[in-house]
């Protein structure tokens, strides 16, 4: 009875009528059939009520993050502005505006030489693999095919390995425009930030053109596959012509630096293997170049990058979490395939630390010598350490070794070991990587060698990627030139190594270095054998090797210096203190060479996202002091209006001790 | 007592009893409720709980209708996202492999058959794009376009057009006197191949020819998209941007960084006429032109192959410049009248639309040419006699013939008529007062409706009678009706184009730029080696003459209107609310895409004085067969050619090296030979 006066209720839940309860039990005895029939719906509800939930919840969820974007959407664009300037007090106007206040005007026309890897990759021609990806970018914005078909992407962005160029059926070429480097992924800007603030005085696409080349290639090879090079030469004199006679501001970034220092040979020289431009070609054309950021001498960081395929970020993911990166879950040998891929770039080797021992100082001495990785931070109270770094030793196996005066080292050379011919672990290994070629024996000869300088390294890396640096050396010198006369160094490999070129003849033209500072930079490292070198990269960082307070500068296996967190201020730098400095050797004609740093500080809250005064590499793109440097060079300035030089490193006094002649 | 009961059941069902043990527990707590019924003090507060569940009852109740549209939209979602989810993992082949199992084989893309053929890419390419399809972003706005720096305010999603309708107008217009940038705003042509590839997302203009030229080789060191602002007359492009120096240096660099190999020029649409400045600014001397010396184009240029190319305008562009509506607007119009009228939106669409239009010079540029020698008189065109069933039915001849008969003379020459019997009477039969002497009323009624200016409000009533009262124009008389209604627009029209045909080809006044663009008053250059090419679809009803009327809310809106009411006799007839159509690609009259490469530079002409070889290729529009093919691989129409397989065929042979005779020359179907025999033009 109480069931059914129980359930009677369901059907007519809302009746408020209490005495129409009474006569219940009648009508439910005749009617038993729809008794049955709604204890089936119920079941039947019941059932369902999980996935119903699960809807509801999806639906919920939904619905709420619909109407907050569209609450968002409807927000006036003022709003997160006004959050920002509440916390962190009124921003500056962007320097685009206040010098458009000033009165600037867009002068002389702009162009822009990307760095590596920040200039976006296109297919147009693939395998089946790629499919569908036709004109759709496999480098820079998402990265999503990086995730989707990873063994494809690697297979496509890789080179052939032994002419450096394309792989038969397979065509990758450079984004072009001002799109190919303005964003390197969603929301990370590259020279947007810089277009932006140009475009307030005036510019357009009509003064500013991106100079974006496939930085795959070998620096010749662009100009052989995609004339590149013809193409920025006749782009910065259609722009010159077009723009009143007004010439060019070359802005080059990181190893476009060394691209348009490659650029400015090429021009000048006769047509077969030059631009036949004739040798008052930058005189005619050039304003001013304003490298940001350049490695004039190239990066320790390429060192440790082609010998073991890790900077120091991978490291130290490997120390945190040493199986992932190694393990082979997914059937892919990251690291492997990554270095595999790298090496066929031939223009990693354009960053191969360049000038030897000279430059970079030997087993026991540095120009940077006396660095105190602290003093930034501790000006005051922390007394100054004598204790000299051995930076010169750029690689050295073990941390004692670092340390330890040459007289005390005993080094075997490993020049003489015989390579193994058998491979060990064909059938293991699916990732072939020249390493595999060598055997241990010679992973033992190597670190045996124990500390290597900017010299030596060189032949490691012939000795243990022969091929690689085969065509490295076709296309790239690291050497210093004795008599720059000599007819070799017409060659177009000397053309992007400032130390085997002279400038060109234009003396009124400017250039400027503007680099960050005050960021520990890598420099050194010190190595270990990988314990198990069967089927992997045989030497890695080692991790564990730390400084401690009173040799800051040793963190995981890295000794750091000053710079910008890729390029030490040594690279960026020297050949502006001291190299081209006046009438020298490099620079017959005197053009006026000038240095600019920027001091970093990192952004005051999350809110600014990568900061306005930033200094590191590729940061420094966004930070105001330099834009509006940029911005009145390009508007007529000479380096005397924005106050000469600024200088806030030890880049002079460290040039004092490197003895090169001038 | 029974309440409570109750109210436990109801609560019961809302919860959707799900187990037995449920039950049990209340049928225990109910019996307990039974033993403390006695009780009178608990009574009270049994209402008080009965209250309030009474309360949470009506909650959940009101819950349930949010909660059902909850589940609903859950239920939809997840759906959605399975079968997202399913695409994605769908093989790529299987959309095809279905469309196959449907239509039968599809026809391997002519890239890959021409690949297969052993063809490699040879000459540079060139396109020109025509009105409209080309991008433009903001380079710098107003307030209301903040955070839009570098985005595409034409092409691509149009997202800005719905979010701030007025202020994407007010960065779409030009100055209604320079015809340039308005202070304070700067909308620049998007660059490089991007430009033009795609429209709107998914909707292709050059992606399909590029992705097929890709296959034989090319790529970016060897195509070029011209990309100019489309707003702007074709000299100003120069002034402005310059556009026509980009487009010269880089057809230079192209040449010189592929061994020598010359350019192939591929413009569309208006890009050809565009194209046709560009040859005569090129060879002229520096301050107007580009300096390049009279042999440049024969340097340069192995073939300019143009596709869709209104050498003699639109019929199309005067009823957009003279009541901002084409047929498709008209029918829109016919069948919800009141929707582009009101004012729902505060947003006068038309008007707008009008008063955006007529500041971009280049619409000019497309208004027919060569008056009532090329488009007929009032009693005569080259096409009468034209019935657009007559090609279909080429087969059995004896229905045509019998059609013929029967069918009235259309008298395409006259390109707008006031009432249809105007338009069908003969022309003795027709009074025309002059509206030029007709004094515009400058009391104007209506200022009060006035956020929204165009030319008409200064016209007042009297004007606009006396427009209607003219009832005929012909392609000569439409250009002074365009100077009487709107005198700003055309000044600065006639500043830089010209619509006449010249007598005298030497006369030095001819080295104008405003004569460039038009071919009837310049000559071709010095290029014997050059080849023209005219590819353009046929077989669709395009627009040709128009059947006006006033519009019965003159007072405030745009006082004309076409007569969607006036219909021809039958279906086979031309004349379809209110437009007589003709052969053509939808949007260009075969007249005017055919004409100069059929007759006008055919041989050596004296527009044509060293005998450039001209060559018609025609393609019948045939739609596509279903669905899933889109935009169809045989499409006459006057974009979707761009994806048309046959003529993406011709153009990679000619990029490849191929003359115009290895296609073996010309390819007609319609009737141009015989129309153009008819127009009587000294050559």
């Amino acid at each position: 009875m109480s069931f059914l006066r129980r359930r009677k209720p369901t059907s007519t839940p809302s009746s408020p009528n209490s005495d129409h309860n009474n006569d219940d039990s009648d009508i439910d005895n005749d009617k038993e059939k729809k008794i049955i029939r709604e204890e089936k719906r119920k079941n039947t509800n019941t059932r369902w009520s999980c996935l119903d939930n699960c809807w509801w919840f999806v639906g919920g969820v939904c619905t709420v993050w619909w109407f907050l974007l569209f609450l968002y959407n409807a927000m006036p664009r003022s709003i997160p502005q006004y959050v920002t300037e509440v916390i962190a007090g009124p921003m500056p106007d962007p320097p685009g505006i206040k010098l458009a206040k000033e009165g600037l005007k867009a002068n002389h026309p702009v162009v822009f030489v990307p760095g590596i890897v920040t200039c976006g990759l296109e297919l147009w021609e693939g395998e089946s693999c790629a499919d569908g990806l036709f004109r759709k970018r496999l480098w820079g914005g998402t990265f999503g095919e990086l995730y989707k078909r990873p063994l494809c992407w690697v297979k496509h962005m890789s080179l052939d390995n032994e002419t450096g160029l394309d792989p038969p059926g397979m065509r990758i070429r450079p984004v072009s425009g001002l799109v190919a480097a303005d964003y390197f992924a969603p929301g990370f800007f590259v020279w947007a930030v810089l277009i932006a603030n140009l475009a307030r005085i005036g510019y357009e696409e009509k003064n500013m053109y991106m100079a974006s080349y496939d930085w795959r290639l070998s620096f010749q090879n662009t100009e052989v596959r995609d004339q590149t090079l013809s193409r920025m030469k006749s782009n910065i004199e259609l722009m010159v012509a077009t723009n009143g006679g007004k010439k060019v501001v070359v802005i080059p970034h990181s190893m476009g630096t060394l691209y348009f220092l490659h650029f400015m040979k090429w021009v000048e020289a006769p047509a077969p293997m030059g631009g036949g431009g004739g040798f008052d070609w930058c005189a005619k054309h050039i304003k001013a170049v304003m490298n940001i950021g350049g490695p004039f001498l190239g990066v320790p960081k390429t060192l440790a990058g082609l010998f073991s395929m890790e900077a120091k970020d991978i490291a130290i993911v490997k120390a945190f979490a040493p199986h992932v990166l190694e393990s082979d879950v997914f059937h892919f040998q990251t690291l492997q395939h990554l270095m595999r891929m790298t090496r066929t770039w031939d223009s990693t080797m354009s960053m191969i630390p360049k000038g030897g021992e000279t430059i970079w100082g030997g087993l026991d001495w540095s120009p940077e010598g006396h660095y105190e990785c602290n003093t930034k931070q501790h000006k005051d109270n922390h007394k100054p350490s004598v204790k000299n770094m051995n930076y010169g030793r750029l690689i050295s196996f073990g941390k004692e070794v670092a340390t330890l005066h040459s007289s005390k080292l005993e080094r075997l050379d490993f020049k003489g070991a015989l390579k193994d011919k058998k491979h060990v672990n064909a059938s293991i290994c699916d990732v072939w990587t020249e390493y595999h070629e060598m055997g241990i024996e010679n992973v033992e000869a190597i670190a045996k060698y124990k500390a290597y300088t900017a010299d030596s390294i060189l032949d490691l890396l012939y000795f243990v990627a022969p091929k690689m640096m085969k065509r490295g050396d076709a296309h790239f010198s690291h050497g210093i030139a004795d008599d720059l006369d000599d007819p070799k160094y017409n060659h177009y490999k000397y053309w992007s190594n400032p130390l085997a070129t002279t400038l060109p003849n234009a003396t009124d033209m400017e250039i400027y270095s503007m680099y960050g500072v005050g960021i520990p930079t890598e420099r050194a490292y010190v190595y270990k054998v990988n314990s198990d070198s069967e089927c992997n990269i045989p030497f890695k960082i080692d991790t564990s090797a730390d400084g401690g307070k009173d040799d800051s500068c040793l963190q995981g296996g890295v000794y750091s210096t000053d710079g910008d967190e890729t390029v030490p201020v040594l690279s960026s730098g020297f050949m502006f203190a001291k190299g081209w400095r006046g009438k020298t050797r490099f620079n017959p004609s005197g053009i006026r060479t000038y240095i600019r740093e920027y001091d970093h500080s990192p952004p005051a809250n999350l809110l600014e996202g990568r900061g306005t005064q930033s200094g590191a590499h590729v940061d420094i793109l966004g930070n105001f002091a330099l834009i509006e440097d940029i911005i009145r060079v390009a508007a007529g300035a000479t380096c005397e209006d924005l106050g000469g030089e600024r200088v806030y490193s030890d880049i002079f006094k460290w040039s004092e001790k490197i003895n090169l002649k001038l | 007592m029974s309440s409570v009961r109750r109210r436990r059941g109801s609560e019961a069902q809302s919860k959707e009893i799900q187990a037995e043990e449920n039950n049990k527990e209340e049928e225990e707590e109910e019996e307990k409720e039974h033993g403390e019924d006695d009780n009178d003090k608990n009574k009270k507060k049994k209402k008080m709980k009965d209250e309030k569940s009474k309360e949470k009852q009506e909650k959940k109740r009101k819950w349930s209708c949010i909660d059902s549209c909850c589940w609903f939209v859950g239920c939809i979602c997840t759906v959605w996202w399975l079968m997202l989810f399913l695409y994605k993992l769908m093989p790529a082949s299987l959309p095809q492999y279905v469309t196959e199992a449907i239509t039968g084989p599809l026809p391997d893309p002519p890239g890959v058959k021409l690949k297969k053929e052993g063809l490699t890419a040879k000459h540079p390419v060139v396109f020109v794009p025509g009105i409209v399809t080309g991008g433009l972003e903001l380079w710098e706005g107003h307030q209301c376009a903040e955070g839009l720096f570098r985005k595409r305010l034409w092409g691509g999603t149009f997202g800005e057009v719905y979010k701030r309708p007025s202020c994407w107008a007010e960065h779409m217009s030009l100055d209604n006197e320079t015809g340039l940038d308005p202070p304070g705003i700067r909308v620049r042509p998007v660059s490089g191949l991007v430009a033009a590839d795609y429209f709107a997302p998914g909707y292709f203009v050059w992606a399909v020819l590029i992705a097929n030229l890709a296959h034989i080789g090319y790529e970016e060191k060897s195509m070029y998209m011209a990309a100019y602002d489309w707003r702007i007359s074709f000299q100003n492009t120069e002034v402005r941007d310059r556009a026509l120096s980009r487009i010269k240096s880089n057809i230079e660099l192209m040449v010189a960084t592929n061994g020598g190999n010359k350019a192939v020029i591929l413009p569309h649409s208006m890009g050809v006429l565009y194209f046709l400045h560009f040859m005569k600014w090129v060879e002229a001397p520096a301050p107007m032109g580009g300096g390049g010396g009279s042999d440049w184009c024969s340097k340069y240029i192995k073939a300019v192959v143009n596709i869709g190319g209104p050498f003699l305008g639109v019929p199309k562009a005067i009823a957009g410049l003279f009541s901002a509506e084409a047929r498709d607007i008209a029918v829109a119009r016919a069948l919800a009248p009141g929707f582009l009228d009101n004012d729902l939106f505060r947003l006068q669409t038309l008007q707008h639309v009008m008063r955006m239009t007529r500041t971009w010079d280049s619409t000019m540029s497309m208004i027919p040419r060569g008056g009532e020698t090329i488009w007929g008189g009032l009693d005569w065109s080259p096409e009468e006699g034209y019935t657009p069933s007559e090609r279909k039915q080429n087969s059995n001849n004896t229905q045509l013939t019998g059609q013929e008969t029967n069918k009235t003379n259309v008298n395409y020459g006259r390109m707008i008529s006031f009432g249809r019997d105007v338009a069908e009477a003969p022309s003795t039969e027709i009074e025309m007062t002059d509206f030029r002497g007709a004094i515009k009323g400058h009391s104007v009624a209506n200022t009060s409706c006035r956020d929204v200016w165009t030319e008409y409000h200064d016209m007042g009533v009297e004007g606009v009678r006396a427009v209607a009262e003219h009832k005929v124009y012909t392609a000569s008389s439409i250009i002074d009706l365009l100077q009487f209604v709107a005198p700003k627009m055309m000044a600065r029209g006639s500043a830089h184009f010209s619509y006449g045909i010249a007598d005298n080809l030497d006369d030095p006044k001819y080295q104008h730029y405003k004569y460039w663009s038009n071919p009837l008053e310049t000559k071709l250059p010095n290029a014997p080696d050059m080849e023209i090419f005219s590819m353009y679809g046929v077989g669709l009803p395009t627009e040709r003459a128009y059947i006006y009327k006033l519009s019965p809310y003159a007072e405030c809106y745009i006082p004309f209107e076409i007569d969607t009411t006036a219909e021809g006799p039958d279906e086979d007839s031309c004349l379809k609310g209110g437009v007589y159509t003709v052969d053509g690609d939808e949007t260009v009259p075969v007249l005017s895409t055919g004409f100069m490469c059929a007759k006008g530079w055919r041989g050596k002409t004296r527009f044509n004085p060293f005998g450039i070889k001209t060559y018609i290729r025609e393609y019948e529009h045939s739609p596509p067969a279903n669905f899933l093919e889109g935009r169809g691989t045989q499409s006459g129409a006057h974009v979707d050619i761009m994806g048309n397989f046959a003529l993406i065929e011709d153009v990679i042979r000619v990029a490849a090296g191929a003359k115009g005779e290895d296609l073996r020359g010309d390819q007609v179907y319609s009737d141009i030979f015989k129309w153009s025999e008819k127009i009587k033009l000294r050559l």
